[in-house]
C-alpha cells in the first residue's frame, strides 16, 4: 500500500463461527423461576398440537452469546467508528439520550391496547411529534403510521388514489423521474398505478417541457425527491407544482433528502400535497443494521379524510385518544399505531436541537457536502455543475479510463477507513459516487475523506489492480455474490 | 448545538475553501420566496437532562407500573438483559444496511442465523431477514401467493387478529383481490364447513392464525387438507413466537407470515415489532423482503452477502415482489439473541410455564365466568365471558392497578360481554387470584359498578 492512510491502522480481530456450531447439549443461558401454579401435563391440555423437539436450536452458555455477538458486531462499519457517506440514506450521528428515553418503564412496556386513560403519555408524545413534522414540513395534517419510507409512499399514494376516487376517477399513472430511488415506482405498482417515467433536463432537475407534455387527467401524482438525488433542489418547483394542478394531479414529494431543507425551507409552501418523511434519516433514529424506519405522511387539508386508522385525536373532555370511524379512510396499513419507539426518538432529537439547532443542522449538512464537492472536484468527474444542496454525485468517468469503476473505488475506500458512498445510484450517472456527509462530520473527518479520495484517484493512474482488487485490509475479500445467487444457501444445516 | 462537530472558526474556512461568503449563498438555488424567515415553531432547544425528565413524566402518564392480562399480538415476556447490553453496541446500532459486505460480516452472519432458526422453529425452509411487522407480513405472503398461484382471491378467518385483517383490506383492495372470510365455530376454531363453501377455483390462498386472536390452536392438519385440495395455497399467521416452544408449527402452510415480537422485543406500546416470512425453497423468487446466503471470498473463506436482489425494488423498480427497503433489522437482532439465549430446551421450558400459568388462570376464572371455546387447545390466551361488562370490570381493575383482559365486542360485537384474557410466564399467580376476585367482587356487592357513571369511558 503505497498511500498509507491517517484515518485507520489495522488490528487483530476474533474469528468466530457460526453459534449453531458452538452448541452442545446441557449447555443452557437461562433460568426460570420456580412455578407458583400446578404443574400441567402438555400432552393432555394440547394432544395432537404439542411439539416434541425444536430441531438444532443452539444450546450456548451467557458468555458465549456475549462473546458471539460482540466479535460479530466488531465486523461491522458503523457512524460510530467513522463517516458514512451514503448518499441520500443520511447517516447522522444517533444520539443516545434517544436511546435511554425509549426505553423508560413507562414508554417500553406500554401496550398497545391499554385503557387510553393510562396512556396519556404515550399519545401526548404522538401529538407533539405531530405537530413539529406539521410546522417543519409546512403541512397540515400528518399520519406517523407507517413503519418505514416505502410504507409511508404506500400510505401516500393510497391516499391519492382516494383523493381522485372522491372526485370521481381514481386516475391511472404516476409519473417518477428517472432519477428517483426505486421504492417509488414499486410503491406506484403495489397501489396499481402504472408507471411513466419522467425524464431530467441537462441540469438534473425535472424537465419542465416534457412534463407538461406527458401531464395529463390520467397522472394521478408526480413522485418527486426534492432535492432530488442528485442533491439539486428543483429550483422551478412551483412551476411543476402548477403543471400538475392545473390538471388536478397531486405533487407527492418523497422526503429522503429532508436533511437538506428543515427550518430553511417547507415543502408545504412550495407546493407539495402529499409527502413522507423518514425518522431514521432526518431524525437521527439508528439505521440499526437496516432497520427499523418510520416513514410519517404528512398532507394538505384536502387529503385528510383519508388518513389511515385509527387518526389521533383530542377529544372534547381535552384528553387524547384515536377516532377509528372515518368513512372515507383508506383503512389501516399496520397493526397498532405505527413504530412508536421511533417517534420518542425524534421527537428527543427535535427537543435536543430546538429551531436554531435544527437550522444549524441543515446549513452544516449542506456545508459539508459542498466542502467535499469542492475538495473533489478535478479529481472525480462532475457530470452536472448545478448547484448542490445536502449531496453531492461524481462518476468514475475519469478512473474508468483505467479499468476502475465506481465500486472498485468504494471497495478501496474501506482501506482507508470510511465506509463507501452510495454505488451506482441515481440510475441518470452512469458509474455515480453519491456522497452525503450529513452535519454530523467535522472539518479534520472531511479532510481525511478528501485526502483518501484523492489519494485513491492517483492510485488509479499509478496502479490502478490495487485498487480493483480492494478491499486488502478487511476479515473477507470481495465475496462471489454470482455463486451466492446461483446456488442459494439461505440457512444453516448440520453437516451430515 | 451539542451534535455538531464545528467551531464557527472550522465553518469560517469551510466556506473560505468554497469560495462562499456566507451559509445563505449555499441556499441560493431555493427560490427566495419560499425560505422560510421564521423560526420552527418546536419546542426550545433543551438540556439532555431536561429531555430525560419531560419523557419520564410521560412514562409515568403511561401505565407506569400497572400488571396487565393483555395480550392480543402484543405480548409481555420476559427480555434478557443482554438483549440490550448487545444491540446497543453501535456497531449494531449504527450501521446501514449490509450492502457493503466486507465491512458488514456481523449484520450479515447474524441475519444469517436469525433465517436458520425462524426455519428450525417454523419448520420452513427459507425465511428472509424481517419484515416491518406481523400484519404486513400477512398482507404480503397473502400477495406472494396470489403471484404464485396466478389466482385473484383471498379467504381469510374471522379468527385472525382483526388489525392483521383491516391491513390486509387496505393491500388488498387496490390490487383488485376479493376477500372473504369464514367464520368460526362453537370451539373458537375455523368453521370448516364455511371454509369449504368460501374457497373457489379463483381462491389464491387461505390465510389464517394459530394460535388463532382467541388463543386457539386451529386444525392444521385439515385446513390444509381443505385448501389443498382446492388448489389453494395456505398462508399462517403467528402473533404469539413463544406458542412454537411447545405447540406443533404449521408444517403443512405454504406462507408463514410472523411476528416475532414476543421474542425480547418490547412491547413499546405497538412497535416497532419484528414480522418475518417464512415458506419453501421453490418458492423462494416470489418472496419479499431482503435474503442473506452463504458464500465465500477470493481466498475461499467464508462470509455472507445479500443475495437474491433481483426481487427486490433497487434492482427490478416496478416489477419487484414489494416497495419493502428498509426493515426491522435491530429488532431482528434481539429476537435472534433471545432465541439464542433460550434455544432448544429454555423456549421449551418458557413456552410450558405460560401454558401452565394460562391452565391456572382458565381454571380460577371459570369460577365466575364462562370459559368460552373450551372444546379446542389453546396456548396463553383464553376468552372469558361475563354477566357484567367487561369495560366496568376493567374500570375497577384500573383502581388496583391491573390492566384486565381486551373487551371483545369492539371486534365481534357478537361476543357480548367477552373479553380476551393472556397469562404468560411474567403473570404471577397472585395477580391472577386477584383480578378473579375482583371479577367475583360484584357478584359478591350489591354495589355495582353501574352506580358510577361513565366506567366504560373511562376503561377504554
Amino acid at each position: 500500500m503505497k498511500h498509507m492512510t491517517r484515518k485507520a491502522t489495522r488490528h487483530v480481530n476474533q474469528n468466530e463461527g457460526l453459534i449453531f456450531e458452538k452448541s452442545s447439549p446441557g449447555k443452557a443461558a437461562w433460568r426460570l423461576p420456580p412455578l407458583d401454579v400446578p404443574e400441567i401435563d402438555t400432552a393432555k391440555l394440547l394432544g395432537a398440537a404439542e411439539r416434541k423437539d425444536l430441531g438444532n436450536m443452539p444450546e450456548v452458555s451467557e458468555i458465549e452469546i456475549i462473546r458471539h455477538f460482540t466479535r460479530l458486531s466488531t465486523w461491522n462499519y458503523a457512524i460510530d467508528l467513522g463517516m458514512y457517506p451514503l448518499g441520500s440514506c443520511t447517516m447522522k450521528y444517533n444520539p443516545r439520550v434517544n436511546e435511554a428515553v425509549a426505553r423508560v418503564e413507562g414508554l417500553a412496556n406500554g401496550h398497545p391496547y391499554q385503557p387510553e386513560r393510562i396512556s396519556q403519555g404515550a399519545l401526548q408524545i404522538m401529538k407533539t411529534l405531530s405537530e413539529c413534522l406539521i410546522d417543519i414540513t409546512g403541512m397540515d395534517a400528518i399520519t406517523l403510521q407507517p413503519a418505514a419510507g416505502a410504507h409511508g409512499e404506500m400510505t401516500g399514494l393510497l391516499m391519492v388514489r382516494a383523493y381522485h376516487q372522491s372526485q370521481g376517477n381514481a386516475r391511472k399513472k404516476i409519473l417518477i423521474p428517472d432519477s428517483a430511488h426505486g421504492t417509488n415506482p414499486a410503491t406506484a405498482a403495489m397501489v396499481n398505478y402504472a408507471v411513466e417515467n419522467l425524464k431530467s433536463d441537462s441540469r438534473g432537475m425535472v424537465d419542465i417541457a416534457a412534463l407538461q407534455a406527458q401531464m395529463s387527467e390520467d397522472v394521478a401524482a408526480l413522485m418527486l425527491t426534492n432535492p432530488n438525488t442528485l442533491g439539486v433542489f428543483e429550483q422551478q418547483i412551483h412551476k411543476i407544482a402548477d403543471i400538475l394542478h392545473a390538471k388536478g394531479g397531486l405533487l407527492y414529494m418523497d422526503g429522503a433528502n429532508m436533511n437538506a431543507l428543515v427550518g430553511k425551507v417547507r415543502p408545504g409552501d412550495f407546493g407539495v400535497d402529499v409527502m413522507h418523511l423518514n425518522l431514521h434519516k432526518t431524525f437521527s433514529t439508528p439505521h440499526g443494521g437496516g432497520g427499523p424506519g418510520s416513514g410519517p405522511v404528512a398532507i394538505k387539508q384536502k387529503l385528510e379524510p383519508f388518513l389511515p386508522t385509527p387518526v389521533l385525536v383530542t377529544k372534547p373532555d381535552g384528553a387524547l385518544g384515536f377516532e377509528y370511524n372515518r368513512s372515507q379512510s383508506v383503512g389501516r396499513v399496520r397493526a397498532f399505531y405505527g413504530n412508536f419507539g421511533m417517534f420518542v426518538r425524534a421527537l428527543a432529537y427535535i427537543q435536543a436541537n430546538g429551531p436554531d439547532g435544527l437550522r444549524q443542522t441543515t446549513e452544516d449538512a449542506v456545508l459539508n457536502a459542498n466542502y467535499i464537492r469542492k475538495g473533489l472536484e478535478g479529481a472525480y468527474d462532475l457530470p452536472y455543475s448545478t448547484p448542490t444542496m445536502h449531496e453531492v454525485v461524481f462518476s468514475d468517468r475519469l478512473q474508468a479510463k483505467k479499468g476502475v469503476r465506481t465500486m472498485d473505488i468504494a471497495k478501496r475506500l474501506i482501506d482507508y477507513g470510511f465506509h463507501p458512498y452510495t454505488t451506482a445510484f441515481p440510475l441518470i450517472v452512469p458509474g455515480a459516487l453519491m456522497i452525503e456527509p450529513t452535519e454530523s462530520e467535522s472539518k479534520e473527518e472531511m479532510d481525511l475523506f478528501i485526502e483518501a479520495m484523492k489519494s485513491i484517484a492517483e492510485e488509479v493512474e499509478e496502479d490502478p489492480q490495487t485498487v480493483l482488487d480492494a478491499p486488502h485490509s478487511t476479515r473477507v475479500s470481495r465475496l462471489d455474490e454470482t455463486a451466492a445467487a446461483r446456488k442459494p444457501v439461505l440457512r444453516w444445516k448440520p453437516s451430515v | 448545538m451539542r451534535y455538531l462537530p464545528k467551531s464557527p472558526a472550522d465553518r469560517e474556512a469551510m466556506l473560505k475553501a468554497i469560495g462562499l461568503r456566507s451559509v445563505d449563498e449555499l441556499f441560493a438555488p431555493i427560490p427566495a420566496e419560499y425560505r422560510l424567515s421564521r423560526d420552527l415553531k418546536v419546542p426550545r432547544q433543551m438540556a439532555e437532562s431536561e429531555i430525560v425528565d419531560f419523557f419520564r413524566q410521560r412514562s409515568r402518564e403511561n401505565g407506569e407500573g400497572y400488571t396487565s392480562f393483555l395480550g392480543a399480538g402484543a405480548y409481555s415476556h420476559y427480555r434478557p438483559v443482554i438483549i440490550d447490553s448487545l444491540i446497543s453496541r453501535g456497531e449494531f446500532l449504527t450501521a446501514y444496511t449490509p450492502y457493503q459486505a466486507e465491512i458488514s460480516q456481523g449484520t450479515l452472519q447474524s441475519i444469517f442465523e436469525f433465517q436458520t432458526m425462524i426455519c428450525e422453529l417454523t419448520g420452513m425452509e427459507v425465511a428472509n431477514a424481517s419484515m416491518y411487522d406481523g400484519s404486513t407480513a400477512a398482507a404480503e405472503a397473502v400477495m406472494m401467493a396470489v403471484r404464485l398461484t396466478g389466482r385473484r382471491s383471498v379467504v381469510g378467518a374471522r379468527s385472525l387478529h382483526p388489525e392483521y385483517g383491516e391491513v390486509l383490506a387496505t393491500y388488498a383492495t387496490h390490487q383488485g383481490m376479493p376477500l372473504s372470510v369464514a367464520g368460526f365455530g362453537g370451539d373458537g376454531r375455523l368453521n370448516l364447513t364455511e371454509l369449504e363453501k368460501s374457497i373457489t377455483p379463483e381462491t389464491a390462498c387461505v390465510l389464517i392464525q394459530s394460535p388463532n386472536f382467541f388463543g386457539t390452536i386451529e386444525d392444521l392438519p385439515a385446513i390444509a387438507e381443505i385448501a389443498h385440495r382446492h388448489g389453494a395455497m395456505l398462508v399462517v399467521s403467528i402473533a404469539e413466537a413463544v406458542s412454537l416452544g411447545i405447540v406443533e408449527p404449521p408444517r403443512e402452510a405454504d406462507v408463514i407470515a410472523m411476528e416475532a415480537q414476543s421474542f425480547g422485543v418490547p412491547l413499546g406500546f405497538g412497535g416497532p415489532y419484528c414480522g418475518v416470512i417464512a415458506t419453501r425453497e421453490k418458492f423462494v423468487r416470489q418472496m419479499p423482503g431482503r435474503l442473506v446466503g452463504q458464500t465465500v471470498d477470493k481466498q475461499g473463506k467464508r462470509g455472507f452477502v445479500l443475495t437474491l436482489a433481483t426481487r427486490e425494488q433497487h434492482i427490478r423498480r416496478e416489477k419487484a415482489t414489494s416497495n419493502i427497503c428498509t426493515n426491522q433489522a435491530l429488532v431482528a437482532l434481539m429476537v435472534n439473541i433471545f432465541m439464542t439465549v433460550y434455544g432448544k430446551v429454555g423456549l421449551k421450558e418458557l413456552a410450558k410455564q405460560n401454558l401452565a400459568k394460562t391452565a391456572y388462570a382458565v381454571e380460577q376464572f371459570s369460577k365466575h365466568g364462562k370459559i368460552l371455546f373450551a372444546g379446542a387447545p389453546r396456548f396463553n390466551e383464553f376468552v372469558v365471558e361475563t354477566s357484567e361488562d367487561p369495560y366496568a370490570i376493567n374500570s375497577r381493575l384500573l383502581g388496583h392497578k391491573m390492566v384486565g383482559g381486551l373487551p371483545l365486542k369492539k371486534f365481534y360485537p357478537e361476543l357480548g360481554n367477552a373479553a380476551l384474557w393472556c397469562c404468560t410466564e411474567l403473570t404471577t399467580r397472585s395477580a391472577i387470584d386477584t383480578a378473579v376476585g375482583l371479577i367475583a367482587e360484584r357478584q359478591r356487592s350489591a354495589r355495582s359498578a353501574q352506580e358510577k357513571p361513565g366506567v366504560e369511558e373511562v376503561a377504554r
